[in-house]
Order: C-alpha cells, then sequence, then structure tokens
C-alpha cells in the first residue's frame, strides 16, 4: 500500500527552482533514505512532505489525505506525519515528559493521564525512561534527540520524516539515535530519512534515492546503488562521501 | 531654615506627587503592556492590515516627543473636538500610548527571537498557529523579554516627570511648585531625585528576583 506518493513536485524560492521535477512513492513500512550533496533540495523536499515548506506544484498525498490541497486540514493531516529535526527543536521551557505529552493533550488526542502512560512507554523504548523530568538543557545532543523521536511517535504517526537527524550530533552520539532509529525500521515504520550516514542507509533503507540539482538522479536498493551506481553524478558523489 | 525643616515642610507635598507619579505610571504600564502585546502579535501577524496598524502606531510614538503627544492631547485635543481632559487623564493617556508601543516593540523582538525551529516543531506536531504561539514561542519569548521591560518600566517612571508641562500634579511639578515658593532648588531637586532614586531602586531589586526565578527548569 503507498502510503506517500509525491507527484510532479516543484519547488521554488524566489526565481531559484530547488525542487525541478519530483516523483516519489513510498510504501507502507518501507525506509527510504535521501542522500545528496548539500544544497541538492533534499531537506526542501522532506518538508514540502508535511508542509513546513509550501510546494510551488504538484501534489503530495499522504495517506490518503492531499497535503497539497490548500483546502485540506494541514493540522490534521500533520499529526499523521511525524518530524525529526537536525536540531532536536525540544521546547526548552518544558520538562522531557512535557515535551511529549503537550501536543497530545493539548489536542485532545489522549487525557493527561493517557498521555503520560504513552510518554514513559515511548521514553522506555529510547532508553530515556530516567530523565522523565529532566529540561532539554540537562541533556546531551544524542538524549535530545532520542526524546525528539519520542514527542513526535507520541502523535501515533504513520510516517516518520527525519531531516538530518544525526548532523548536529558529537560523533560518539551518533550510534544511540541511529540504533533507535533501526529499531523504529524494525518496528515497521513508514521513514524517510535525509541522511549523509551512509552505513545506516546502506544497512537499514529498503531504498536508497539520490537527489542533486532538484531531480531524483538515481534510485534503488542499497546494495546496487552503493556498489553498482549507473549515473555519473551519483558515482561522483559516492566517490567523495563514501 | 535648615535642611531638615526644609524637608519636613516640603514632605507632605512631595509625598502627594510621587503617590500621582505611582498612579499614573501604574495605570499606563498596566494598559500599556495590555496595548503593547495587542500590538506585538499584530506584527507577527499573518494578516498584513494588522502588521500595517502596528507600524503606523509604533512608528507615530516613536518618531514624535513625549512632550509633543502630551500638548497634543491636553492642549490639541480640546481645541478639536471641544471635549477637555484634566491634566492627570491626558497626562496618563500619553504615558499609556508611550509605553504602549515601546511593550510593542519589545514583545514583537522577544517573539522573534525564538528559534524557528519552535514553531517549525509544534506545528510538525498537528498544533495550529495560535497554540503553537500561545503554548510554545510565547512563553519562551516572555523570558527574554523580561529585562527590557523592567527597563521600559523604569523609563516609563521617569517619562513621567516630563508631564509637569502639562501642569500633571505629580512629583516633578510638586517640586517645581515648592521651589517657585521658596527658592531652595539645590535641597527640593535633590530630594525629587533621591525619591525617584528610592523607587527605581526598589523595581530594579524586584526585577532582578523575577529574572533570577525564570531561569528553566526553576518553575
Amino acid at each position: 500500500m503507498v502510503k506517500v506518493e509525491v507527484k510532479d513536485l516543484r519547488k521554488n524560492f524566489g526565481t531559484l527552482e530547488v525542487l525541478k521535477k519530483i516523483d516519489l512513492e513510498v510504501n507502507e513500512g518501507e525506509v527510504i533514505c535521501i542522500i545528496g550533496p548539500s544544497g541538492s533540495g533534499k531537506s526542501t523536499m522532506l518538508r514540502c512532505i508535511n508542509a513546513l515548506e509550501k510546494a510551488t506544484s504538484g501534489t503530495i498525498i499522504v495517506d490518503g489525505n492531499e497535503i497539497t490541497d490548500e483546502k485540506g486540514d494541514i493540522n490534521l493531516y500533520r499529526r499523521n506525519i511525524g518530524m525529526v529535526f537536525q536540531q532536536f527543536n525540544l521546547f526548552p521551557h518544558k520538562s522531557v515528559l512535557q515535551n511529549i505529552t503537550m501536543a497530545p493533550v493539548s489536542l485532545k488526542v489522549e487525557t493527561k493521564q493517557e498521555a503520560e502512560a504513552t510518554a514513559r512507554k515511548l521514553l522506555k523504548s529510547v532508553g530515556m525512561l530516567d530523565k522523565i523530568d529532566a529540561f532539554p538543557h540537562q541533556l546531551s545532543g544524542g538524549q535530545q534527540q532520542r526524546v525528539a523521536i519520542a514527542r513526535a511517535l507520541a502523535m501515533q504517526p504513520d510516517v516518520m520524516l527525519f531531516d538530518e537527524p544525526t548532523s548536529a550530533l558529537d560523533p560518539e552520539m551518533v550510534g544511540e539515535v541511529l540504533n533507535v532509529m533501526k529499531q523504529l525500521a524494525f518496528d515497521g515504520m513508514t521513514m524517510i530519512v535525509v541522511t549523509h550516514e551512509m552505513g545506516f542507509a546502506r544497512e537499514v533503507a529498503d531504498r536508497v534515492i539520490f537527489i542533486d540539482d532538484g531531480y531524483i538522479v538515481e534510485q534503488g536498493p542499497p546494495d546496487q546503488l552503493f556498489n553498482n551506481p549507473q549515473n555519473e553524478r551519483t558515482i561522483n558523489f559516492l566517490n567523495m562521501v563514501l | 531654615m535648615g535642611f531638615f525643616e526644609l524637608f519636613m515642610q516640603s514632605l507632605p507635598r512631595l509625598v502627594q506627587g510621587i503617590w500621582i507619579t505611582l498612579q499614573a505610571t501604574l495605570i499606563s504600564l498596566l494598559v500599556g503592556t495590555v496595548l503593547g502585546i495587542i500590538f506585538g502579535l499584530f506584527s507577527v501577524s499573518k494578516v498584513g492590515f494588522l502588521r500595517g496598524l502596528n507600524r503606523v502606531y509604533v512608528d507615530i510614538i516613536r518618531g514624535t516627543p513625549l512632550i509633543v503627544q502630551a500638548f497634543f492631547i491636553y492642549f490639541g485635543i480640546p481645541n478639536l473636538t471641544g471635549i477637555r481632559f484634566e491634566s492627570f487623564t491626558a497626562g496618563t493617556i500619553t504615558l499609556t500610548l508611550n509605553a504602549g508601543a515601546y511593550i510593542a516593540e519589545i514583545v514583537r523582538g522577544g517573539i522573534q527571537a525564538v528559534n524557528v525551529g519552535q514553531m517549525e516543531a509544534a506545528r510538525s506536531l498537528g498544533m495550529p498557529r495560535r497554540m503553537a504561539m500561545r503554548k510554545v514561542i510565547l512563553p519562551q519569548a516572555v523570558r527574554t523579554m523580561i529585562p527590557a521591560l523592567i527597563n521600559q518600566f523604569i523609563i516609563t517612571l521617569k517619562d513621567s516627570s516630563i508631564l509637569s508641562v502639562i501642569g500633571m500634579p505629580e512629583l516633578t511639578q510638586k517640586g517645581k511648585l515648592i521651589i517657585a515658593n521658596n527658592f531652595r532648588s539645590a535641597e527640593i531637586w535633590m530630594i525629587v531625585g533621591a525619591m525617584y532614586f528610592i523607587v527605581i531602586m526598589v523595581l530594579t531589586q524586584v526585577s532582578k528576583v523575577i529574572e533570577r526565578n525564570l531561569e528553566y527548569g526553576k518553575s
């Protein structure tokens, strides 16, 4: 079953064309890793999927909801699409627990008691239960990112978007975050991950997509894309990063 | 007459004066803060008209001296409409409009100082813009606004002295009147200055306590 459908997506910033023509289908439970040079449009594409960036033209459908429909209730659609940011973006004035329960309680998806039970379960699964009452500034980057993943999961989304989730981390903390993401993938979550972690892409992705200059240049299973890339730009890029 | 005698003799009138000063300042700050929050929110609104409204208000107030605003409200408006205000009313309106405009700028600055990622994180969870503003942005903005707000409170308190030009019977005006009788300007202005100083020092100490209590993880 197709979870995410992107058709003829284009995005301009002023006169700069960042995404020129993107077509993409993501199936339920599939893990997609998006790689490419900086400025290639991969983060922009990801942010179009939950309408943090407004598509200039084209259609995006997530779980049957047309994100690009101006008349649709984007706030409702977004509940179903979790997002994890490079800079974590935890709410600094709230404890770990409150960070996770704020949205489900405020949006009346769960009662306070239910949300707190959910939060405990999620914190346990990301290994952060002992920090439930800590504030973000008391946590390391890796810990903050794991809380941010739990916060996104608290809305029980069907799709998770990761925007370079380990790029702001000290090297020794990358592993703990990738492990949480691996577990999530293993549990069947549909995931779209913009990343520079080629090891993670190789190991976890069902499909790797190489974006350059606003186009999907090449895509395929990790084995194929990493070991036998066809396009010259893919080959050049992989030579630089591997 | 010795200093002590002079002090005791003028004190009742000066206390009346500072009482008026405090009343005008307090009303101006309360109403001005409400105005400032409303116009500050206008300034970050998606609606162009509201942003324009804020721009006009802030520009007019910031672009003209308080003394001219006071003259306009106290003398100009009666001249235009026939409606007369008491000096206290006119003075307090002037001070309120002034505080409101500056506080609107402080509110705008506070909101804009919050990292855009905070809004994006809240929106990505499905929170509508208003809710995100209320639960995520404003609580953080307030923390950065506190020092600037306290500073504005002090400025408003001191600016109230300018309202003596329209005869509002606040502390400075009382000082002027006493000196007009006894010509003891050195002593009286020293006492008046000391009275402002004491009130502002108290306010400063209170603000330090508030700032300490607003550090993350303590509230």
